[in-house]
C-alpha cells in the first residue's frame, strides 16, 4: 500500500462564502484502502471540504490537489465521479418505489436517449456488486421495505457499480443497532481489503474508531490536526472538536437518603428489554447509557406509558402506577422529553406559545370553560424567562428556533405540568455544544428543586458529568451500576464501548 | 386593538377584502342590475348553504383530514327529516314532529361523522378513503330508500325557515352567521379547536404530548357530520323537497373556498373569517356573472381561474415579504 499514491491529497484549501470564511488552509489526505475519519462540529467545514474533493464547489486559488496521484488544476462533479470519488449523505439519495437491483445498477438506466431496458445485465451488475461486498439482499425486494441498514448496503453497492475507489460515508452509524453498525463496519473491511478508501464523517466516532487508522479534526474552518487512532477516545475527540478543555468535573453526589419517587421492579417488555430494576430518588439525576438498541428508549417509552409492559411494576411516591396511556403518566407526574424532537418532541410548524402550553390545555382555560389567551401568554412569557428561551416572537414557528432553544422549549412544555419524574432521552441530539452546557445547567437546577430526572445518553462522558449515579444498559437489562465518584470516564467507556 | 383583530383575523383577510372590492366595482360597473337590492337578496339566500357546507368540510382539513361525505350526510340528515314529517302527515305535520325530525337529522349526521372519525382515528385509514366509502355508501343507501325519486310536500312553515327574513336579514344568512361565529370559537377558544390544528400539523407529536388525539379527531368528524346535517335541513325548506343527489356539485366547491381562504391544504393551519369572505366573492364573482349572460359553466370556469390567480398572488406576496427581509 505505501507505494501507491494517496487516493486524496490536498494541501491549501480555502473557501469563502460572502466573505466568511468556511475553509482555511486546510489540507487532507487519505491513503488507498484506508479507512479514515474526517471529524468536526456542525458547521466546521466537514461538508465544504467533501464538495470540493467531489467538485461541487471549487476552492480559492492556490489550492493544491491532486486524486490518486495525478495534480489536478480543477475538479468538476464528472471528473471526481469519473475517478472514483463517491459520497453517501445521510439520506442515502435512493429510491424507495424501485427495487434493490434497480437502485443499485441505477446508473446504467440514465442515458440521453430512449432505450429498452436490459434488465437481465442490470440484475447481474447489481449481484457482482453485492458479491464484492460479501452481502446477499433480495434484488428484487422494494427497497422502501428494508431496513435503514441494508439500504446503507445498497448505496455502497451503487458506489461500487459506478467504480468507487473512495466512498465518503456521512453519520453512517446515526441510525444503526449495535449488530447493524457491525455488519456496516464488516462492509467496509472488506472494501478496505479490496482497496477502497472509506472516509467516515460524524461528529460521534466512537464506533467506527476502532476500524480507521487515522482522524482527521477540522474545528471552525481549520485543520486541528491529524491524529492516530490509537488510544483514541470520544472524550478527547469531543475536546479536539470544540477546542474546549471539558469540564470533567463530576457533579456526583450522594442521594441514598433521599425518598424514592419513581421505583420499577422487573420490568420486562417482550424481547425490548428484561427485568429492569433501578429507584430514582428526589432531587436525583439517574444517568442510563448504552449503546443504540440497548433498548434506553422501548423503557423510557413504558415509563412514559405508551407501551405496557409484559410483567414488573412501577412504583411512584409508593403507589402502583398502571397506566393506560401517556395521559395518565402525565396526570400522575411524568414527562417524557423525546430524542427525536422533529418528529415527536415539538410540532415544527405549529408556533412556539402553541407548543409551550400544548401539555397543559386545562390550565390556560379560563372560568367560561374557553381558553383564555391571557394566560397562554402569562404562561408563555413566564417558561421564556424562567429557562432563557432566545425567541423573536411566541407566535413564530417553532421550526425557526435553534435546536437549543427548542429543547429549551420542549423542557418548558413539560415543565409547565409540574412533574415528579422528568425522562431526557438524548436531551442533547442536535444542540451545539455550548448550547448543551445550558441545557445540563437547567438540569442540575431542576435536580436541585427536588425533581426525579431519568437522563439517557449515548454519550457516556455526558451522564458521568451529569449524574448521581449511572446504570449500563446492554442487551435490555442493566449490567451495571457506577458511581461517577468513583469510576474513572475512561473505566466507564471501556465498559460501555467495549 | 387593530392588531388583536388582525390577529383574530388572519393575515389572509385584507387581501381577499381587497379582491372582493375589486370584483364588486367591476361587476357595479358592467352588470346593469348587480347593485340592486335584488340581486344583493338573492345571493344572500344562496351563499349559506355552500356556506355551511363549507364550514363542514374546514375542520375536517385543518386537522389534516377530509370529509368528502359531506352532501350525502347532509341529505341523509334531510330524509330523516323529511321522513319523521312524513310519518304526521306532510304538509299538515305540526312543529312537534319538525322538532323531533331535525333532532334525529342532527344525530344521523352525527352519527355519521363518528364512525368516520372512530375509522380514521383508531384503524389509521387516510380520511380520503373513508369519506370516500362513507360518501358511497350513503348515496347508494339515498337512492335505496327513495327510490332515486324527490320527497316532497313539507309544512308551509318550512319557508320561514328558507326563504324568511328577520329585520331584512334572510334566515338562512342568519343561521349561517351563527355556524361561522360558533366555529370561529371552536377553533380558536376551545382544547378540541386547539388539538385539531395540532393533530392537523403532527398527530404522533401531539399524542406524545399527552393530548387524546384520537378522541379529537372522533370529535371533529363528528361536529363536521352535525354541521353537514344543519345544511341538509336548511337545503330541505330552501327546495321544499329533498333528493340524495341535491347540492352534489357543491362538493368540490366547499374545498375551493377553504383554500381561497388561505387553509393549508397538508393541515394545522386556517381560520374561519377569511374562508367566509371567500365564499363571498365565489357568490359574488358567479352572481355577477350570471347578471352579464354569461353562461353558467363559464362562471365555474372563473372559479378554477380565480383560484389559480390566488395561488399565484400568494407566491408573489410570499418572494416579494421573503426579499424585504433579505434586505432589512
Amino acid at each position: 500500500m505505501t507505494d501507491l499514491p494517496p487516493a486524496i491529497c490536498f494541501a491549501k484549501v480555502s473557501k469563502v462564502f460572502g466573505g466568511v470564511k468556511a475553509l482555511q488552509d486546510v489540507a487532507f489526505e487519505v491513503g488507498q484502502g484506508e479507512v479514515h475519519c474526517l471529524a468536526g462540529e456542525n458547521g466546521c467545514g466537514k461538508s465544504t471540504l467533501i464538495k470540493i474533493i467531489t467538485g461541487v464547489y471549487q476552492p480559492e486559488a492556490g489550492a493544491e490537489m491532486a486524486l490518486f496521484g495525478e495534480e489536478l488544476a480543477a475538479i468538476t462533479p464528472n471528473l471526481a465521479r469519473q475517478r472514483g470519488i463517491a459520497v453517501i449523505w445521510q439520506d442515502l439519495a435512493l429510491f424507495p418505489e424501485m427495487t434493490v437491483a434497480e437502485n443499485i445498477a441505477f446508473e446504467s438506466l440514465l442515458g440521453n436517449r430512449p432505450r429498452r431496458v436490459d434488465h437481465r445485465a442490470l440484475r447481474a451488475a447489481a449481484e457482482a456488486a453485492l458479491a464484492r461486498l460479501e452481502v446477499s439482499l433480495d434484488l428484487d425486494a422494494r427497497l422502501g421495505t428494508l431496513p435503514i441498514a441494508a439500504r446503507q448496503v445498497v448505496a455502497i453497492a451503487r458506489a461500487l457499480v459506478s467504480d468507487a475507489r473512495l466512498i465518503f460515508m456521512d453519520e453512517p452509524t446515526a441510525s444503526l443497532t449495535q449488530a447493524e453498525t457491525d455488519a456496516l463496519l464488516a462492509v467496509v473491511r472488506t472494501l478496505s481489503a479490496r482497496g477502497v478508501a472509506v472516509v467516515f464523517v460524524s461528529h460521534r466516532l466512537a464506533e467506527v474508531l476502532e476500524i480507521s487508522s487515522r482522524v482527521t479534526v477540522l474545528r471552525d474552518g481549520r485543520l486541528v490536526g491529524v491524529y492516530p487512532t490509537e488510544g483514541m477516545t470520544q472524550a478527547r475527540l469531543t475536546e479536539l472538536m470544540t477546542g474546549k478543555t471539558l469540564d470533567h468535573q463530576v457533579r456526583a453526589r450522594d442521594t441514598s437518603g433521599d425518598p424514592p419517587v419513581l421505583e420499577v421492579e422487573g420490568l420486562s417488555r417482550g424481547n425490548e428489554f428484561r427485568d429492569v430494576t433501578f429507584t430514582l430518588r428526589r432531587g436525583e439525576v439517574l444517568g442510563l447509557t448504552g449503546l443504540i438498541g440497548a433498548g434506553r428508549t422501548e423503557l423510557s417509552h413504558v415509563l412514559f406509558g405508551m407501551n405496557r409492559a409484559d410483567a414488573g411494576m412501577i412504583r411512584l411516591e409508593g403507589r402502583v402506577l398502571r397506566m393506560r396511556s401517556n395521559r395518565d403518566a402525565v396526570a400522575a407526574g411524568i414527562a417524557y422529553v423525546s430524542e427525536d424532537r422533529l418528529a415527536l418532541g415539538l410540532i415544527q410548524p405549529q408556533s412556539i406559545s402553541d407548543n409551550a402550553v400544548l401539555a397543559v390545555l386545562r390550565r390556560i382555560t379560563g372560568a367560561s370553560g374557553l381558553l383564555s389567551p391571557k394566560r397562554q401568554e402569562d404562561l408563555v412569557a413566564h417558561w421564556v424567562r424562567e429557562l432563557a428561551v432566545k425567541i423573536g416572537k411566541p407566535g413564530d414557528a417553532v421550526s425557526t428556533l435553534s435546536g437549543g432553544n427548542q429543547q429549551r422549549v420542549v423542557l418548558a412544555k413539560w415543565l409547565a405540568t409540574e412533574p415528579k419524574v422528568l425522562i431526557l432521552d438524548c436531551p442533547t441530539v442536535g444542540v451545539d455544544v455550548g448550547a448543551r452546557a445550558g441545557i445540563f445547567r437547567i438540569v442540575r437546577e431542576l435536580a436541585a428543586k427536588g425533581l426525579a430526572i431519568l437522563l439517557i445518553s449515548d454519550e457516556v462522558s455526558e451522564v458521568h458529568v451529569n449524574a448521581d449515579r449511572v446504570l449500563h444498559m446492554a442487551g435490555g437489562r442493566i449490567v451495571g451500576e457506577y458511581d461517577p465518584r468513583s469510576t474513572p470516564l475512561q473505566d466507564m467507556e471501556a465498559a460501555v464501548y467495549a | 386593538m387593530m392588531d388583536r383583530l388582525k390577529q383574530a383575523l388572519g393575515p389572509e383577510v385584507p387581501g381577499l377584502l381587497g379582491f372582493l372590492l375589486l370584483v364588486v366595482v367591476v361587476f357595479g360597473l358592467t352588470a346593469p342590475n348587480f347593485l340592486t337590492g335584488a340581486n344583493l337578496g338573492s345571493i344572500a339566500f344562496q351563499l349559506p348553504e355552500l356556506g355551511i357546507l363549507t364550514l363542514a368540510m374546514l375542520i375536517p382539513i385543518i386537522s389534516g383530514g377530509f370529509n368528502l361525505a359531506i352532501i350525502y350526510t347532509a341529505n341523509m340528515a334531510g330524509l330523516t327529516l323529511a321522513y319523521v314529517l312524513m310519518q304526521f302527515g306532510g304538509a299538515e305535520a305540526g312543529i312537534g314532529p319538525f322538532v323531533l325530525g331535525s333532532v334525529l337529522a342532527l344525530l344521523v349526521g352525527a352519527a355519521s361523522g363518528a364512525a368516520m372519525g372512530a375509522v380514521i382515528a383508531y384503524i389509521g385509514a387516510h380520511p380520503i378513503l373513508v369519506s370516500l366509502a362513507m360518501m358511497i355508501f350513503l348515496r347508494g343507501l339515498g337512492e335505496f330508500l327513495t327510490k332515486g325519486g324527490d320527497i316532497s310536500g313539507f309544512p308551509p312553515y318550512l319557508a320561514t325557515l328558507g326563504h324568511g327574513s328577520v329585520l331584512g336579514i334572510p334566515v338562512p344568512l342568519i343561521l349561517f352567521g351563527v355556524c361561522a361565529v360558533v366555529w370561529h370559537i371552536l377553533l380558536t377558544r376551545t382544547r378540541h379547536g386547539f388539538a385539531a390544528r395540532m393533530v392537523g400539523s403532527n398527530l404522533k407529536a401531539t399524542t406524545y404530548s399527552g393530548v387524546h388525539a384520537k378522541r379529537t379527531l372522533v370529535l371533529i368528524y363528528t361536529l363536521s357530520g352535525v354541521m353537514c346535517a344543519i345544511a341538509g335541513i336548511l337545503m330541505l325548506s330552501r327546495f321544499n323537497s329533498v333528493r340524495v343527489g341535491h347540492g352534489e356539485a357543491l362538493l368540490l366547491v366547499t374545498v375551493l373556498a377553504c383554500f381561497l381562504g388561505g387553509v393549508d391544504p397538508f393541515g394545522g393551519f386556517g381560520r374561519v373569517a377569511p374562508v367566509v369572505i371567500a365564499l363571498v366573492v365565489l357568490q359574488v364573482l358567479s352572481s355577477g356573472l350570471n347578471l352579464l349572460g354569461a353562461n353558467q359553466h363559464l362562471s365555474t370556469a372563473v372559479w378554477g381561474l380565480f383560484l389559480v390567480g390566488v395561488m399565484i398572488l400568494r407566491w408573489g406576496a410570499e418572494r416579494w415579504k421573503e426579499r424585504k427581509r433579505g434586505r432589512g
